[in-house]
């Protein structure tokens, strides 16, 4: 089997396990963003002054932990191709309803739940746009980023809710006992771990990356391509109720316009973590590792005094470079390849 | 799935050409939304006639979207070549605070300023057409990025400081607010653009091109366009329009800080889609964004007269961009299936 592979003129897609296992392991993407993150870490350990204590870590991660939690669905919506850019609008709408609720009395754990349905409705309103009339998940999210904004802004006009039980806003804020971790990380650990082997372990997960290769293929294949990506959607909604939930809580207080602009800031760290915005290809830790390079320089960036500003300097320079030299390392390697493979699907 | 619609797209652009051009007027998408315009307006008059018959009404009712028109115009031309750019507003951040910058610390001639804050939107287009272009990577990424990028770069330039009107010479602000036959300058400006632009899109070798492009690709590819070229040229066009976004901004507000401009990727964006450019690329008219620009800043400042509270403004734009994305598909699906039924009984 392994020498008819390597005899055969195999297709340019699965030349890399030609290589031996190391190296697969090693040269990807993932693993580059990973060192990049393990090299800023100790650099920054090494020369910010405070960066490596516990209370930095701490605030590091309970800053990190909506685009966190975002970026999990977000990446699987991705390797199907699609995009889902209404997650921000998603979060206030999720902090209004949940402000709403416990202002007229009821408790966290139901205004979340109710929180999270409308999470995972406006999920799928967005998977059967994109699915049943066919239309570009790029427009529908679009759209639905300013109908979810405006239906939260719309609700909650310009106040502010901030009557929350003070056992909530202390619990999201909470460490685990003995440690600098929050104990909202744990939440963030039971999700991650769901995602991980829902993308790389099951058939599910496969056909996720089969839609983003080729969806006429899946589909011949037997994956449920649209019912797949619908799921995908509501989880995307539903999840970013969630994070609503701990962003609400978190600072204590339920606006319209929370978390404008997150939906950017999350597209950023997925294809920063090796995610390809043509779809079929990126990992879970991979993503993981970019949200958290983008948290770990913003931290160690504002403890050595630069201001927040040359952060989305950075983020979008590190953005571009990133897909650049994807594209750079692709066109040297189909340079190198050319004399063997020849052209159909050397498109890299 | 993008295939199929690539088919239907090109289908929607051939059609018309046969019909006649009454019944392409009839059935266009442009007038379909200006007559949606049109009832707004008349609807918010009947409520409170100063809405149009004011001097103050009349001028908003024009003056207020103009910048918008040119941004969107420009955007409409990269959405049209298959792409997007998401970093129009921070170019206009950009471009605005570097004519406010000139004004206060040069003795420059107006013109030279206006021609220096179009001229630094003409190179962050160039900036983000080359990476596109030759990083063969997808637009929507790059201009993500660079929209941090530029943002990032005019907070860092400008800190906390910012340019106030007292500062900007009277002949400039002028512009923002003079009005020539009752129309105002600004308008003057952005229905020059708008007809440059659909003029270049329409009649030019160079202007088909950015259809057949955004229809299919590789069929352009194939057939010998140069695509790379197109697209670089699609991206200085925007950023070029954005950055006139910029200074015409600078002349109407008078102010500018570090925040100019946020938010107006979306708001081009949805101006376009609403306008009927297909955001998968080759349909659409720059008419159709502009009057999709006009159509979604009216609303806006008709709601409260209407007696809608104005919070629910931005439901409103996000049920009419989803609106008409469906009402295109809809429409599209019906043509196809119309021409198919023609096809099959000749």
């Amino acid at each position: 089997m392994t020498t008819q592979t390597a005899t055969a003129p195999a297709p340019r897609v699965y030349a890399d396990h030609a290589r031996p296992a190391w190296r697969r392991v090693l040269f990807t993407t993932e693993m580059a963003i990973i060192s990049l993150l393990a090299i800023v870490l100790v650099v920054a350990s090494l020369t910010v002054d405070k960066f490596a204590t516990p209370l930095t870590m701490t605030y590091l991660l309970l800053d990190v932990t909506t685009l966190l939690l975002i970026a999990l669905p977000m990446t699987m919506v991705m390797i199907t191709g699609d995009i889902d850019l209404s997650v921000g609008s998603m979060v206030g709408l999720s902090s209004v309803i949940v402000g709403l609720m416990v202002q007229a009395g009821q408790s966290i754990p139901v205004a979340g739940l109710v929180a999270i349905a409308v999470g995972a409705l406006g999920g799928l309103a967005n998977g059967l746009l994109v699915t049943r009339m066919q239309l570009p998940a790029l427009a529908v999210t679009i759209g639905s980023m300013a109908l979810y904004r405006g239906i939260a802004v719309g609700l909650l006009g310009t106040t502010a809710i901030t009557t929350f039980p003070r056992e909530w806003t202390q619990l999201v804020k909470a460490n685990i006992p003995g440690t600098p971790v929050p104990v909202v990380m744990i939440l963030f650990a039971v999700l991650l771990a769901a995602f991980a082997v829902l993308l790389h372990f099951t058939p599910f997960g496969r056909g996720v990356y089969a839609i983003g290769r080729s969806k006429d293929a899946a589909l011949f294949n037997g994956v449920n391509v649209d019912r797949t990506r619908v799921i995908l959607f509501v989880l995307s909604g539903a999840v970013a109720a969630l994070a609503g939930i701990y962003y609400t809580l978190r600072f204590g207080s339920a606006r319209g316009d929370n978390a404008t602009g997150l939906e950017l800031q999350v597209i950023a760290a997925v294809v920063l973590g090796g995610v390809s915005v043509f779809g079929g290809r990126g990992a879970l830790h991979g993503v993981v590792a970019g949200v958290l390079l983008i948290g770990v320089l913003s931290s160690a960036l504002r403890l050595a005094g630069v201001t927040s500003d040359v952060i989305n300097i950075i983020t979008g320079v590190l953005l571009v470079l990133s897909v650049i030299s994807g594209s750079v390392l692709g066109w040297v390697q189909a340079r190198r390849a050319r004399p063997a493979a020849s052209a159909p699907g050397a498109k890299a | 799935m993008s295939t199929a619609s690539t088919a239907t797209a090109t289908r929607a652009v051939e059609a018309p050409a046969r019909a006649s051009w009454l019944r392409r007027l009839a059935t266009s998408r442009e007038l379909g939304i200006f007559l949606a315009l049109a009832l707004v307006v008349i609807a918010t008059t009947v409520r409170n006639p100063a809405f149009v018959f004011s001097p103050d009404g009349f001028r908003d009712l024009l003056l207020t979207p103009s910048i918008l028109v040119v941004v969107a115009v420009g955007q409409a031309v990269v959405i049209i070549s298959r792409n997007v750019d998401l970093s129009v507003g921070s170019i206009l951040g950009l471009s605005a605070y570097l004519t406010g910058t000139l004004f206060t610390t040069t003795e420059l001639p107006m013109v030279v300023v206006m021609l220096a804050g179009v001229a630094l939107g003409a190179l962050l287009g160039l900036v983000n057409g080359a990476l596109v272009a030759f990083g063969r990577v997808p637009a929507m990424v790059i201009t993500l990025g660079t929209l941090y990028a530029f943002r990032g770069i005019n907070v860092a330039w400008t800190g906390s400081n910012r340019i106030n009107a007292s500062d900007l010479p009277p002949e400039f602000l002028g512009l923002g607010t003079q009005a020539i036959f009752s129309i105002p300058v600004l308008t003057i400006i952005a229905l020059v653009v708008l007809a440059a632009v659909a003029w270049y899109l329409s009649n030019t070798r160079a202007g088909r091109e950015f259809y057949a492009i955004g229809s299919a690709p590789e069929a352009a590819e194939l057939y010998g366009l140069a695509s790379r070229r197109r697209v670089l040229v699609a991206f200085v066009l925007c950023g070029t329009l954005s950055g006139l976004g910029g200074v015409l901004y600078a002349a109407r507000y008078g102010t500018v800080n570090s925040q100019a401009g946020l938010g107006y990727e979306l708001q081009a964006i949805g101006a376009a889609v609403i306008g009927g450019v297909a955001i998968v690329g080759g349909v659409g008219t720059v008419l159709g964004a502009a009057i999709g620009a006009y159509l979604l800043l009216t609303i806006a400042r008709a709601l409260p007269v209407l007696g809608i509270p104005d919070f629910w403004q931005q439901a409103l734009v996000g049920a009419l961009i989803i609106g008409a994305i469906v009402l295109d598909r809809v429409l599209a699906r019906r043509q196809s299936k119309r021409l198919l039924t023609e096809r099959s009984a000749v």
